[in-house]
């Protein structure tokens, strides 16, 4: 896999257009401007149900320079699927261009919960196409309620920090790992730490034959309360505290794509956002609730590294 | 066999087969070779994807086969494919028809002219996996074309023709191609089929108009729209399917020039002098009509009215043939608990603007659910109730165990 020239590639043209209406500080639109760097071919693209397919397609505009299509919530795998086939049947006809890309795109709602059973069939029946999650870790186009992707002590409205219960209780659930687990050809998690490795990730992602998927950490400032001008500074938080490991699968093989040197504590993480701000008001409370969310971090790099190799 | 019959079976344009409603469907499709299949197994349309399979996997057609993870997933598809500009088909049933509701309406306003084999069955709970039409009846609102077909060989040029009905400019509307589970889709009759030749030339290739996978042309599919513009655009869905009825006809046409069989929206038994007539849908149609006969031995100027095609409903051509009836009985082989039953409904509302010509009685009755038969004593009695004007108000139940009729 060549270098890339982030440099050189922000004078791409952007297939999603200006004007669109996601929020100032959303990590969507930075997520998809560098997955689309990452595209060198033709590309259609699904989109499930969220907030960036209704920001992007009001009618009657579209923000959408290339072929776009969203069917509902639960079902892009599904419908990326029949796209694909599509293709495959009518080129047999010499109908259409060779050589298309054909990505997804759904938030964590329509990817880790409502989704999950059709990306699965779709990565199971073997698709040429890539799965993207844009994962704001909550279902933002509701209004910040909890996802299986929300993580532990995070305050959502539909598990807010209240008196008796802090946030929400349980764990995200491990998504890169259960789509690993369908022995697709790639599979990777990176966040906005970093344009290269977001960009390399889905070039490999896309000219990888086969099903691939990327869980791409992206800040909601709305949900998770920060400045709209932190977007990258807390992505950087979130790789740095190993909050959000940086790796791949490829081919069965897992590989971290990025190490921290000295690890930030994730309460740094935590501290720098509101949806965390009720384990910090009274510090001596909450300690063990921070101490978890250390704890769930290291376990979870812990299970990682004992399966990957550092990056040669 | 006739002489003009004989010629096409010395063609080999025509071959008779003992066949089932589901084979003549998977036939069909084999036939109409589309490019992509979508679809997920349930009882009784479960042989139609098996099949389909089989020619798959012998390399009798070109399709790719999509095997999803259930209903919902073969309905996305089909509908990912359908606006990628493929021709499409699949089929279902029941809960799996239920399952897909939710995509139902996203494709008739993509005008996606998908071609769905539907084999009715009783809608769960209980458990029942016999037929009525409570799958279907639930979907007349969903923007699709519902064609009801009587029989096997109904169900074989139903679904040739439906392929160029939906893709139609003026239509673009997806279709169920009705029939009934087991009694319809199981059971085995002689059926008439066209070479393969003459059903590729008689299909044609789709012209999809805005295909997604035309990426020099980008569309959007699935937009976020708002007060200013959703009712013109859902007028038009609607336009395109008020349209059907008009160009059902002229397809038909053309396939009756191939087959001589002819397909008019509704098909009226002995109704033009007759007093009396029942109005029902798919199978069950012959019990009427064998009654009818029996009945006009008798002196009793009986008719039967068969409704083909439910959604665009043939208002018009109803009220037609039913105005200055003394009496009408409506059969409907599904339910819609506290209101009226989904066929009795619109034959009443069609008749509603003919009633100045005079008030034509209409009752409702409620036979098969689950698959229950219907028998030509219970036929009978309809009519008797009928003459006697002894029906009452909502609706009568034909066959129970109990002899709780209701309405009454």
């Amino acid at each position: 896999m060549g270098g890339v020239n982030v440099r050189e590639l922000t004078g791409r043209n952007n297939p999603l257009a200006e004007g669109h209406r996601m929020c100032p500080g959303c990590g969507a639109p930075t997520a998809l401007r560098q997955a689309f760097m990452g595209i060198d071919d033709p590309v259609v693209v699904v989109g499930a149900t969220g907030c960036l397919e209704v920001s992007t397609t009001v009618y009657p505009y579209s923000s959408w320079r290339v072929p776009f299509m969203h069917v509902a919530f639960e079902n892009a795998g599904a419908a990326v699927s029949g796209v694909a086939a599509a293709h495959k049947a009518m080129g047999r006809r010499g109908l259409f261009r060779d050589g298309i890309k054909f990505v997804a795109f759904g938030g964590d709602g329509g990817t880790y919960d409502i989704g999950l059973q059709s990306l699965s069939g779709a990565l199971e029946r073997g698709h040429d196409f890539t799965y993207i999650c844009y994962n704001n870790q909550g279902y933002m186009n509701t209004g910040a309620q909890r996802s299986g992707a929300t993580p532990r002590s995070a305050s959502s409205t539909t598990s807010p920090a209240g008196r008796l219960i802090p946030g929400k209780l349980q764990r995200a659930k491990n998504l890169t790992e259960i789509a690993a687990a369908h022995d697709i050809p790639y599979v990777a998690q990176t966040t906005l730490h970093d344009p290269s490795d977001l960009i390399k990730k889905v070039r490999r992602a896309v000219e990888t034959p086969g099903p691939a998927f990327v869980n791409i950490l992206v800040p909601c400032a709305l949900f998770w309360k920060i400045d709209p001008a932190d977007q990258v500074k807390i992505c950087r938080l979130a790789a740095d505290s190993r909050f959000w490991p940086i790796y791949e699968v490829a081919n069965g093989e897992r590989r971290i794509s990025y190490t921290p040197k000295k690890p930030v504590p994730v309460e740094d993480f935590l501290r720098a956002q509101g949806r965390y701000s009720h384990l910090f008001t009274d510090e001596a409370n909450r300690r063990d609730l921070i101490d978890q969310a250390q704890a769930d971090v290291d376990a979870e790099w812990e299970k990682l590294t004992g399966n990957a190799k550092p990056q040669s | 066999m006739g002489s003009a019959e004989a010629v096409l079976f010395e063609d080999k344009r025509l071959r008779r087969e003992m066949t089932s409603g589901n084979m003549a469907f998977a036939e069909a499709m084999r036939q109409i070779n589309p490019d992509v299949v979508a679809a997920y197994p349930i009882t009784p349309s479960t042989e139609i994807p098996m099949k389909f399979a089989e020619f798959v996997a012998n390399g009798l057609v070109d399709t790719e086969y999509i095997t999803v993870e259930s209903e919902h997933s073969a309905i996305t598809a089909c509908v990912g494919a359908s606006v990628s500009g493929a021709r499409v088909m699949t089929a279902s049933s029941a809960n799996g028809v239920a399952l897909m509701h939710e995509i139902f309406p996203i494709a008739a306003a993509f005008r996606a002219p998908i071609v769905f084999g539907l084999v009715n069955r009783s809608l769960g709970a209980p458990v029942n996996i016999n037929c009525d039409h409570s799958d279907s009846m639930p979907e007349r609102d969903s923007g699709w074309i519902q064609i009801y077909c009587e029989d096997a060989q109904e169900v074989y040029d139903t679904a040739l023709l439906s392929i160029r009905l939906a893709e139609h400019k003026d239509v673009l509307t997806p279709i169920f191609v009705c029939q009934d589970g087991f009694i319809t889709s199981h059971c085995y009759e002689p059926v008439e089929f066209l070479s393969d030749e003459a059903v590729k030339e008689f299909v044609g290739l789709r012209e999809a108009v805005y295909p997604l996978l035309d990426v020099d042309n980008p569309v959007s599919y699935g937009s976020f729209v708002t007060s200013e513009y959703y009712f013109e655009i859902k007028r038009n869905q609607i336009e395109g399917m008020n349209n059907a009825i008009r160009v059902d006809g002229e397809i038909s046409g053309d396939l009756a020039r191939l087959t001589g069989r002819e397909y008019p929206p509704l098909d009226c038994y002995r109704t033009d002098d007759a007093d009396y007539v029942a109005v029902i849908m798919s199978s069950a149609t012959g019990v009427v009509k064998d009654v009818a006969d029996e009945l006009r031995a008798r002196g009793i100027k009986a008719g039967c009215i068969r409704v083909r095609m439910f959604r665009p409903f043939p208002s018009k051509e109803i009220s037609a043939a039913l105005s200055g009836k003394k009496g009408v009985a409506v059969l409907d082989r599904s339910a819609s608990p506290g209101g009226v039953s989904p066929l009795a409904a619109e034959v009443k509302s069609a008749l509603y603007m003919s009633c100045r010509d005079g008030f034509v009685p209409v009752f409702e009755f409620i036979y098969g659910l689950g698959g229950r038969d219907l028998f030509p004593d219970d036929v009978k009695a309809v009519f008797e109730k009928l003459r006697a004007g002894n029906c009452g108000c909502g609706a009568s139940y034909i066959g129970l165990r109990d002899k709780m009729g209701g309405g009454d």
